[in-house]
C-alpha cells in the first residue's frame, strides 16, 4: 500500500479524502493537523460565536470516522518541512513522516496588517474553534469589542459578539462594506441593516495602531487621529494562502499553490487542495469550490484522471441573522446591462447583470430566497432571454413544488456540501427518504448553514411519497385547512365567531379538534375583541379550573413568581378547610393547588381565596418560575424574584397555543430551571440571555439563545416579542419547543429581536390590545355567563324520584379511589 | 311501556346554544344538550370511565366526553369512538320541550343509575 500523507486537517482536505476514500482505500493515511481538534465545520464558527450552535455541533468526523477508515490523525501536531527529493514531511517535533503521495491542504491563514501592537492580549483572529472559543471566553455584555475589517468574517463576527453582549464597532478601510462582494448601493443597504442590529460602523479608516499597557489591549489608534476603547480587538482583514511548505517542496506557488484543471501541481506526488490553492489565477475562500476541486483531485490522485475542474462562479453568502445579502459572479456593470430592483422602506435590493441573454452577476440584499435560481443560471450559462419578464421575480408558483421542480437534476441544492437535486431524488426513490432527518443523515444536505432546507423541504413534499409537511397539515376533517391559511382567511373575511367560520369554510358541525382551535385563532387575531363562544371551549375554559378523573376540580390561584404571603397561605389553608379539599400540594411550578372541587362550589373558593386565576387549566399563560436572586442569594447577579413576577404581570391572563411557561434565574446555576421553559431569562454579570423553546416534559429540550441584553426591561421585551409571535404563528396545540424547532430559532431571532423596528413595534402592540381586553377569568365566579355555568341543576320534578347521591363521590369509588375521597388536611 | 313517565326537567334557557348541562333527577344524573333546534338528554356517565358527558364538546348530534375523548350519540347513546368502545352505550332520553321546560321521559322498572 502506498503512503499518502495530508496536511492540513480543514474542510478542503477531508472532503477531499473522503472522495479518495470512496474510489479505493489503497493508501494507509495519515493525516496531519496543527489545530487539536477533529475536523468541523469552518462556516458555521459565525453560528458558534452568535452563541447558536454548541461547538460540539459543527464537527463533520468525529473520531470515530477516522478509526473506522484506519487513518492515523496527528492531531496539534504541525509540519513544518518537506523535502520533495526525499518525500519526507518534518513535523513540528522534528519528527520525520515518509511519503509516497502527499496533499497539501493547508488552508489559508488571517491576514495580519501591519499595525503596531497586534501581540498584545486580547487582539484575535477569528478562523478557528480556539479562535472563537477565546473570542467567547472573552465576550460579554458592556465589552468593548473593535473589529477590524468589514467585510464577510469581519461583519459575522462583530455580529456574534454583539449577540454576547458586547459593544461593538467595525472599522473599515473601504467606503463600502464588503466591497469585494457588494456594490455601493447594495453596500448602503448592508451598512443600514448593520447599524440596526447595533453594531457600530465607521467606513474609510485605517487602523494605525493598536494601545495598550501591560501587554492588554486598551484601544485602538485612528488614521484620523482619533482613537476608539477596546478590550477586544479581531482582526478580520482577509486571508491568506497558506504556501510556506509549498515553497519549502519547491513547487510552483504565486499566490497560492499553482494547480491544473486535474488539480496537479508541479510535482507529480505532491497535490494541492483548498485554499491554499490558486486555480487559473483564482485563490478560491468559499466553500462550495473547494469541495469541487477535491472530487476532481480525488479522481486524479486514484488513478482515474480524467475529469477536470473549470473553476467555479464565485458566490458568497452572509450567515447574519436577519441581514440576507447574496453576491455572486460579476456584477460590475462594465459591458453589462443590469437589472435592478430597491425597496428602501423594505430594505430589499436586487441587482442581476446580463450579458449576451445570459445572467453573469447577481447582488441581493435584504431577499435571498431567489439566490438558487440565479446560481443555476450562472453555473450552467443558461440563455435567460424566456425568464426576461421573470428575473427578478420568479413567476407566480401554482403549487410550491414548482420552484424546485423548474430547477434541473444537476442544479445545486445544497451548496455547502455540494448535493444537487439529482442525487436527493435519487435518495428518496433508492433508499425511501421521507423526512428531513433522513434525508440529512443520507445526503448530507442542509446539515452545514442550512440556507437549502425549504428547497430540499419542497423537494420530499413534490417527490417523497410519504413526506407529511408539519406546518402544511390540516387541522381536521371539519375545516380542511393548514391552520397559516386559517388564521389568513379569518383575518382578511373579518370572522369572529366558531361557528360562523364552520358554517363558511367547513362542515358546519366542527368537532373538539378544531373548535378550541379555531376559538383560540379568532381570540388572538382579533385580540380579545371577537364573539366568545364556551360551546366551542373545552370544560375547563367554560369553568376556569382543571377537570379531574372523578369530574371535580382543580384549582391553582396565581402566585406570581412563586412570592406569596402569610396572609395568602392562611386565606388558602382556611378555603381549604371550608370546602374540604381532599388534597392541597405544593406544584413542580412553585405555586399551590386545590384538587377535588367540586363545580358547584368554584365560584365560592374563588371569592375565598381572594387571588386571580393561576390558568393552570388552559392554554394559556401558566407561571414564571424564580429564584431569590440578588434580593437573597448569594450568587445572584440580577433581580430574578423581580423581573419574574413583573414578566408574569405582563403576560397573564393571555391565551396561547399551548401552554406557556416560564422562569427567571440570577445566575446561571439555573436553580429555576430557566433552560427548560418556553421562555427564560438567564441573569448574567451585567445582562440576561433570553432563551426560549426549552423542555422538560415527554422530551427534554434545551432552550435557544434568542437574545443576550443589558437590561432587565430589555428582556422582557425579547420575551413579549417571542411570546407574540409564538401567538400569532404557533399551530394549536404547538408548544414552544416543537414551534422553535420546525421554525429554526434563526428564522425566529429574525422574524423577532432581530425583525425592523416597525414589524417588532407592531408585535408590541398588538400584544398590548390583548392585554388590555383581557381580564381575570375568576370574576366570572361573581358574573357567570350563563344562568347553570357552576350551578347544579335539578330536575323540577325531582321530587319523585329518590334521595340524592353525589355523583362525584359515586365516580370516585367506582375508580377505586374511595379512600382519597377523604379530607386530607387535618382538620383542627 | 305504559309504564313510562314524563317528567320536567329544568327550563330551557338553562342550557345554552351547544352545550350541555347535568340534571339531577333523584339518583339519577342527566345530561340535556341544546342543538338549536331540538334538545337531546343521555346519562351524564361515560361508558368509558364515567365522565360528565354534560361537560363535552358537541360536534353535530353527538359530545366528546372532556375526559378520554370518547365520542357518544346523543341520539341513541351508542359510543361512536373510538373502535374498542363500539357496542358500549349509555341510556338516551326521549325528550320534547312544553312550556319552555324541556321534559324527558324516564322508563319506569330500572333501576336509577343504570346504563341501557
Amino acid at each position: 500500500m502506498k503512503r499518502l500523507v495530508v496536511v492540513g486537517n480543514g474542510m478542503a482536505g477531508m472532503n477531499c479524502l473522503e472522495q479518495i476514500l470512496k474510489h479505493e482505500p489503497r493508501f494507509r493515511v495519515t493525516v496531519f493537523g496543527d489545530e487539536t481538534h477533529v475536523n468541523y465545520n469552518r462556516i458555521m464558527l459565525s453560528s458558534v460565536l452568535a452563541g447558536e450552535k454548541p461547538p460540539d455541533d459543527i464537527v463533520i468526523n468525529p473520531v470515530e470516522w477516522y478509526r473506522t477508515h484506519d487513518i492515523d490523525l496527528r492531531v496539534g501536531v504541525r509540519v513544518v518541512d518537506v523535502n520533495s527529493e526525499e518525500k519526507t514531511v518534518t513535523d513540528a517535533q522534528g519528527q520525520m513522516t515518509p511519503y509516497d503521495t502527499l496533499l497539501l491542504a493547508t488552508g489559508s491563514s488571517a491576514f495580519l496588517p501591519p499595525i503596531d501592537g497586534l501581540h498584545r492580549s486580547g487582539v484575535l483572529a477569528f478562523r478557528t474553534l480556539d479562535d472563537t472559543r477565546e473570542l467567547l471566553r472573552r465576550a460579554g455584555p458592556g465589552v468593548k469589542a473593535v473589529v477590524i475589517g468589514g467585510g464577510l468574517l469581519g461583519l459575522e463576527a462583530a455580529r456574534g459578539l454583539q449577540v454576547q453582549g458586547c459593544d461593538v464597532t467595525v472599522l473599515h478601510l473601504a467606503s463600502t462594506l464588503m466591497e469585494r462582494q457588494l456594490d455601493p448601493d447594495a453596500g448602503q443597504y448592508l451598512l443600514g441593516k448593520i447599524e440596526d442590529l447595533g453594531v457600530r460602523v465607521l467606513l474609510g479608516r485605517t487602523t494605525t495602531a493598536i494601545l495598550g499597557s501591560n501587554g492588554h489591549v486598551e484601544g485602538v489608534a485612528l488614521s484620523d487621529d482619533t482613537t476608539l476603547e477596546a478590550d477586544l480587538v479581531v482582526v478580520a482583514a482577509g486571508i491568506r494562502p497558506n504556501v510556506d511548505l509549498a515553497y519549502k517542496a519547491g513547487l510552483h506557488v504565486n499566490r497560492g499553490i499553482v494547480v491544473n484543471d486535474y488539480m496537479e501541481t508541479s510535482d507529480p506526488d505532491i497535490f494541492a487542495v483548498g485554499e491554499c490553492v490558486e486555480h487559473r489565477g483564482v485563490c478560491y475562500g468559499l466553500v462550495a469550490p473547494l469541495y469541487e476541486q477535491g472530487k476532481v483531485l480525488a479522481a486524479t490522485m486514484t488513478g482515474n484522471r480524467g475529469p477536470t475542474y473549470t473553476g467555479t462562479v464565485p458566490a458568497a453568502k452572509l450567515k447574519i441573522m436577519g441581514v440576507d445579502v447574496f453576491s455572486a459572479g460579476d456584477w460590475s456593470e462594465q459591458n453589462a446591462e443590469p437589472v435592478r430592483f430597491e425597496d428602501r422602506a423594505l430594505g430589499v435590493y436586487k441587482k442581476l447583470t446580463v450579458r449576451d441573454g445570459k445572467l453573469v452577476g447577481a447582488i441581493l440584499v435584504g431577499d435571498v430566497s431567489d439566490s438558487h435560481r440565479y446560481m443555476d443560471w450562472l453555473r450552467t450559462s443558461a440563455d435567460i432571454a424566456a425568464q426576461r419578464r421573470h428575473l427578478l421575480f420568479p413567476p407566480p408558483a401554482a403549487d410550491a413544488g414548482l420552484d424546485v421542480a423548474s430547477m434541473s437534476d444537476a442544479a445545486t441544492i445544497c451548496g455547502c456540501v455540494g448535493v444537487s437535486k439529482g442525487t436527493i431524488i435519487a435518495a428518496i426513490h433508492d433508499k425511501g427518504v421521507n423526512t428531513m432527518s433522513q434525508l440529512k443523515e443520507c445526503t448530507r444536505a442542509s446539515t452545514s448553514c442550512g440556507s437549502c432546507a425549504s428547497l430540499c423541504q419542497g423537494l420530499l413534499r413534490a417527490v417523497a411519497p410519504e413526506f407529511e409537511d408539519e406546518a402544511r397539515r390540516v387541522l381536521c376533517g371539519c375545516l380542511p385547512f393548514a391552520e397559516d391559511r386559517l388564521r389568513d382567511i379569518l383575518r382578511s373575511q373579518k370572522l369572529k365567531s366558531v361557528q360562523e367560520v364552520l358554517e363558511i369554510y367547513g362542515n358546519g358541525i366542527g368537532c373538539e379538534v378544531c373548535k378550541p382551535a379555531l376559538s383560540y385563532m379568532l381570540d388572538m387575531l382579533w385580540c380579545g375583541d371577537h364573539d366568545e363562544d364556551r360551546s366551542a371551549r373545552f370544560i375547563n375554559d367554560r369553568v376556569h379550573a382543571n377537570i379531574q378523573k372523578d369530574g371535580t376540580f382543580s384549582v391553582i390561584p396565581r402566585i406570581r413568581g412563586g412570592v406569596t404571603s402569610p396572609d395568602e397561605l392562611r386565606r388558602i389553608a382556611d378555603v381549604a378547610d371550608k370546602y374540604h379539599v381532599p388534597m392541597v400540594k405544593i406544584t413542580g411550578s412553585q405555586r399551590i393547588d386545590l384538587l377535588g372541587i367540586k363545580k358547584a362550589d368554584l365560584p365560592g373558593v374563588w371569592a375565598d381565596l381572594g387571588m386571580p386565576s393561576g390558568q393552570a387549566y388552559t392554554k394559556g399563560v401558566r407561571m414564571v418560575k424564580t429564584c431569590v436572586g440578588t434580593e437573597f442569594c448569594r450568587f445572584g447577579t440580577q433581580d430574578s424574584t423581580g423581573a419574574g413576577v413583573e414578566m408574569e404581570r405582563r403576560f397573564e391572563q393571555l391565551f396561547t397555543p399551548h401552554k406557556v411557561k416560564m422562569a427567571t434565574v440570577g445566575c446561571p446555576r439555573n436553580c429555576a430551571e430557566a433552560t427548560v421553559k418556553d421562555i427564560g431569562l438567564i441573569g448574567i454579570e451585567g445582562g440576561w440571555q433570553v432563551v426560549v423553546g426549552g423542555a422538560a416534559g415527554k422530551s427534554v429540550r434545551k432552550a435557544d439563545l434568542l437574545v443576550t441584553v443589558e437590561t432587565t426591561e430589555q428582556a422582557l421585551e425579547a420575551s413579549e416579542l417571542f411570546f407574540q409571535y409564538y401567538r400569532e404563528h404557533a399551530n394549536y396545540l404547538e408548544r414552544t419547543y416543537d414551534f422553535v424547532e420546525r421554525l429554526g430559532i434563526e428564522k425566529v431571532r429574525k422574524e423577532t429581536v432581530y425583525a425592523p423596528e416597525a414589524v417588532r413595534h407592531a408585535l408590541l402592540d398588538r400584544l398590548k390590545k390583548s392585554k388590555a381586553r383581557a381580564s381575570d377569568a375568576w370574576l366570572e365566579g361573581r358574573t357567570p355567563r350563563t344562568a347553570a355555568q357552576f350551578i347544579p341543576l335539578t330536575a323540577l320534578d325531582a321530587r319523585l324520584e329518590g334521595g340524592q347521591e353525589d355523583i362525584a363521590q359515586s365516580r370516585r369509588s367506582l375508580n377505586g379511589r374511595e379512600s382519597e375521597a377523604q379530607p386530607r388536611t387535618v382538620m383542627a | 311501556m305504559s309504564d313510562t313517565r314524563w317528567i320536567r326537567l329544568t327550563d330551557a334557557g338553562n342550557v345554552p346554544l351547544r352545550e350541555g348541562r347535568e340534571v339531577k333527577v333523584g339518583t339519577r344524573a342527566i345530561a340535556v344538550f341544546n342543538l338549536g333546534d331540538r334538545y337531546l338528554a343521555v346519562d351524564n356517565r361515560c361508558p368509558h370511565k364515567l365522565g360528565p358527558l354534560a361537560d363535552g364538546i358537541v360536534t353535530g348530534a353527538s359530545v366528546v366526553c372532556p375526559l378520554h375523548a370518547w365520542r357518544v350519540s346523543l341520539e341513541t347513546g351508542e359510543v361512536e369512538r373510538p373502535t374498542a368502545g363500539l357496542g358500549q352505550c349509555v341510556r338516551a332520553y326521549p325528550t320534547r320541550v312544553e312550556g319552555g321546560v324541556i321534559c324527558v321521559e324516564l322508563p319506569a322498572g330500572v333501576s336509577c343509575g343504570e346504563a341501557a
